[in-house]
């Protein structure tokens, strides 16, 4: 097979900062005669260093990777929006490239008017547009207002129209950045469904995801982008689990969050760690479902603050919410916290969650939430293992669901023979202290 | 090096070739949007010449009785208001055609030429219903045409580069700085009154006439004059000057064009 898509030590630099000078800066500029003097250092970033890859014909490849580590700068430089530093890429087929679902919509035209514009934005003859006109429109479901101006159009009717159009395309190689992370589970699906048809027609498809999950599903082979270099290309499942691994912090009991990067707030109050602790107080790395556990969270006060608000968050590895709580919801009123080290203490007695991996960002806020004293997303990730959850030979994790919860089957109700069953269905507590032991 | 640059100009007009229907689309675009939800519709395109030349008319033709080459004044102002609206209105709107379109130069490639360009071709809708009106005035003042009448498809052409030609360099350069909209309606204002548009050129002092000559919009609106008036004065040097800066800044703002337009979506 040949290469799809090649790229040669590619880098892309962008100068950070006044990015705009306006003509009167560069006149008062002249004034002042500051090309006699020495040029300040301008401060640059590397958007992308020395990138090298290439795609074969009928290949998907995902790229994944942290905001900002260069996966949009990659998929705008092969789509010829902007220009290298230094390198070269090239593409052999017709390439379509979707960084962005209903571009150059206009709102006054109606929806059928935007789908031809939207088309030949994208590269699709008019000809063509005609022809797959009744297709798009059946496709977008918006066969009723297809005459009205899009800009009587809620968001999701736009994408819509707009995903409509890019589905029928039909080039030879796609470029897809993040679209699938607009729109609904349905618009999900629906995006999924189309990339995974245009992958089996044998399409080159190059896929910018931060939804692993589909990136593991759509591609065999996934490129794992950080700081503007290839920090990993291969097998997607390998990739994605050495991703997954880096996204966890630390592996070390007390997870320590003095060096992490992605913190906002005032910092008068900040976290330092956070603990998972058993009722014995013994440091736990990982917890089973359905134990008791302590988290206990670390702080340290630099300044003086009065009725902060603790409170943290827990996302699947897909995103959903899984809890939210804080000091506040519990109106608890801290009036002062004393300065230097302390921690505070969350007692949870059956951590109904089935095994996955899941993701804690931790908060300090004033009691009304609008002042924030610190911020740590994706601070920690709790991982839960399975247990014999419900004293069965099932092993209950993740495949299952998000949460369990103590239940009972009851057969009263039903004719037969039905001892050994009553007799298996005990009380969950029971079962799980059993467990413990 | 030489051998590139050919290249990469042959590479340029392929690529305008191939992405020609898109250039339909954006003309078609601006013209579709341009008079939605206005009441008078597409008859703005006459009303906006037609209240120039009856202000223009009832001032300089009745009040100041400024001289009009032996033509009805009415006449002779719109004939030349003609090619002058069009120049304006659309390095007006084909200056900002970048700016505007920022989601999409950020987003697909496509040759971004065709977005001033798109606006110039929308303005030719314009033009035309505009030149309707000239076409109804001279019928009226029961003016003869000469065989002249023959070059005014040229007149057009003329009128279309010297307009492409400053629109693509007032696009590409407010790409970077944003002072060319404000700078610009003045500078419009002043080359009103620097262009023999209101009064003839034979106003002018012979002396000052080679610097007229510097301004390519003599050029265009002189041009339509000669076309389409009869018994039109024409200084065929200084009007071959005029017509020649038009090719030199048709060239030199393609040029620009050409060079800036790679950074353009990384600093719009």
């Amino acid at each position: 097979m040949s290469d799809a898509i090649w790229v040669e030590k590619l880098s892309k630099q962008y100068k950070l900062g006044h990015a705009n000078p306006t003509l009167r800066d560069r006149i008062s500029g002249m004034m002042k005669l500051d090309f006699l003097r020495k040029k300040p250092e301008e401060e640059t970033l590397w958007a992308l260093r020395d990138v090298s890859l290439s795609v074969q014909h009928g290949e998907t490849v995902g790229i994944i990777g942290r905001n900002g580590a260069g996966k949009s700068t990659l998929l705008k430089i092969l789509s010829k929006i902007t220009y290298p530093t230094y390198g070269s890429t090239g593409i052999d087929g017709r390439v379509i490239s979707l960084l962005e679902v209903g571009t150059g919509f206009h709102d006054e035209l109606t929806g059928r008017e935007n789908i031809y514009l939207n088309g030949s934005i994208l590269g699709m003859p008019k000809k063509e547009v005609k022809r797959q006109l009744d297709a798009i429109v059946e496709f977008s479901g918006l066969e009723k207002f297809i005459d009205t101006p899009i800009k009587r159009f809620s968001s999701g009717m736009r994408l819509r129209l707009g995903f409509a159009v890019a589905a029928h395309l039909n080039p030879d190689i796609l470029i897809v950045d993040e679209v699938l992370a607009v729109g609904d589970a349905e618009f999900q699906k629906k995006c999924l469904d189309t990339i995974q048809k245009l992958r089996a027609s044998a399409r080159t498809i190059l896929f910018v995801s931060h939804n692993l999950a589909a990136v593991e599903n759509l591609c065999e082979r996934c490129i794992w982008i950080d700081h503007g270099e290839v920090h990993m290309d291969g097998k997607s499942q390998t990739v994605i689990k050495d991703y997954m691994g880096s996204m966890r912090e630390s592996t070390a009991v007390v997870v320590d969050l003095e060096g992490t990067q992605n913190r906002r707030g005032n910092g008068k109050i900040r976290f330092q760690g956070l603990e998972f602790l058993s009722p014995e107080g013994i440091s736990q790395k990982v917890i089973r479902a359905g134990d008791p556990v302590v988290m206990r969270f670390h702080y340290c006060v630099h300044e003086p603050i009065a009725f902060p608000s603790f409170g943290f968050r827990m996302h699947t590895d897909t995103g959903a919410l899984v809890t939210e709580t804080s000091t506040s919801h519990h109106d608890i009123y801290i009036p002062s916290v004393a300065l230097g080290a302390g921690y505070l203490d969350l007692q949870i007695d059956c951590l109904n969650l089935l095994a996955a991996k899941y993701t804690i960002s931790l908060w300090i806020t004033d009691q009304a939430g609008g002042l924030v004293y610190d911020n740590v997303e994706n601070a920690v990730t709790l991982e839960v293992d399975a247990a014999n959850t419900y004293g069965s030979n099932f092993v209950i994790d993740g495949r299952f669901g998000i949460v369990f919860f103590a239940q009972k089957w009851n057969l009263a109700g039903m004719s037969g023979r039905y001892e050994h069953s009553l007799s298996s269905s005990v009380d969950l507590r029971e079962s799980l202290a059993r467990d413990n032991k | 090096m030489a051998l590139d640059r050919g290249r990469m100009r042959r590479d340029f007009i392929a690529e305008f070739w191939r992405y020609r229907e898109l250039l339909y689309f954006f003309a078609w675009r601006d013209i579709k949007v341009r008079y939605r939800q206005a009441l008078l519709g597409t008859s703005w395109a006459v009303i906006q010449p037609l209240f120039n030349m009856l202000l223009f008319a009832g001032v300089f033709g009745k009040l100041a009785h400024m001289p009009s080459n032996g033509i009805p004044y009415p006449v002779f102002s719109y004939c030349a208001l003609l090619p002058w609206t069009y120049f304006s209105v659309v390095i007006g709107l084909a200056s900002n055609s970048l700016i505007h379109n920022h989601t999409l130069i950020t987003k697909v490639y496509f040759p971004r030429v065709l977005l001033p360009t798109g606006t110039a071709l929308a303005g030719l809708l314009d033009f035309a219903i505009a030149a309707l009106l000239l076409v109804a005035m001279m019928i009226y003042y029961h003016l003869k045409v000469s065989w002249l009448l023959l070059l005014t498809p040229l007149a057009v052409l003329l009128m279309v580069m010297l307009t492409l030609g400053v629109s693509m360099f007032l696009a590409a350069i407010s790409v970077r700085y944003r002072d060319v909209k404000y700078v610009l309606p003045f500078l419009i204002q002043l080359l009103l009154f620097a262009t023999p548009i209101i009064y003839p050129v034979t106003m002018v002092p012979k002396r000052f006439r080679p610097i007229l000559a510097l301004n390519p919009c003599w050029g265009m609106v002189d041009s339509f004059r000669a076309c389409l008036l009869p018994n039109q004065p024409v200084d065929f040097k200084l009007i071959g000057v005029s017509i020649g800066l038009t090719f030199v800044v048709f060239a030199g703002g393609l040029r620009y064009f050409h060079k800036s337009e790679k950074s353009f979506a990384d600093i719009i």
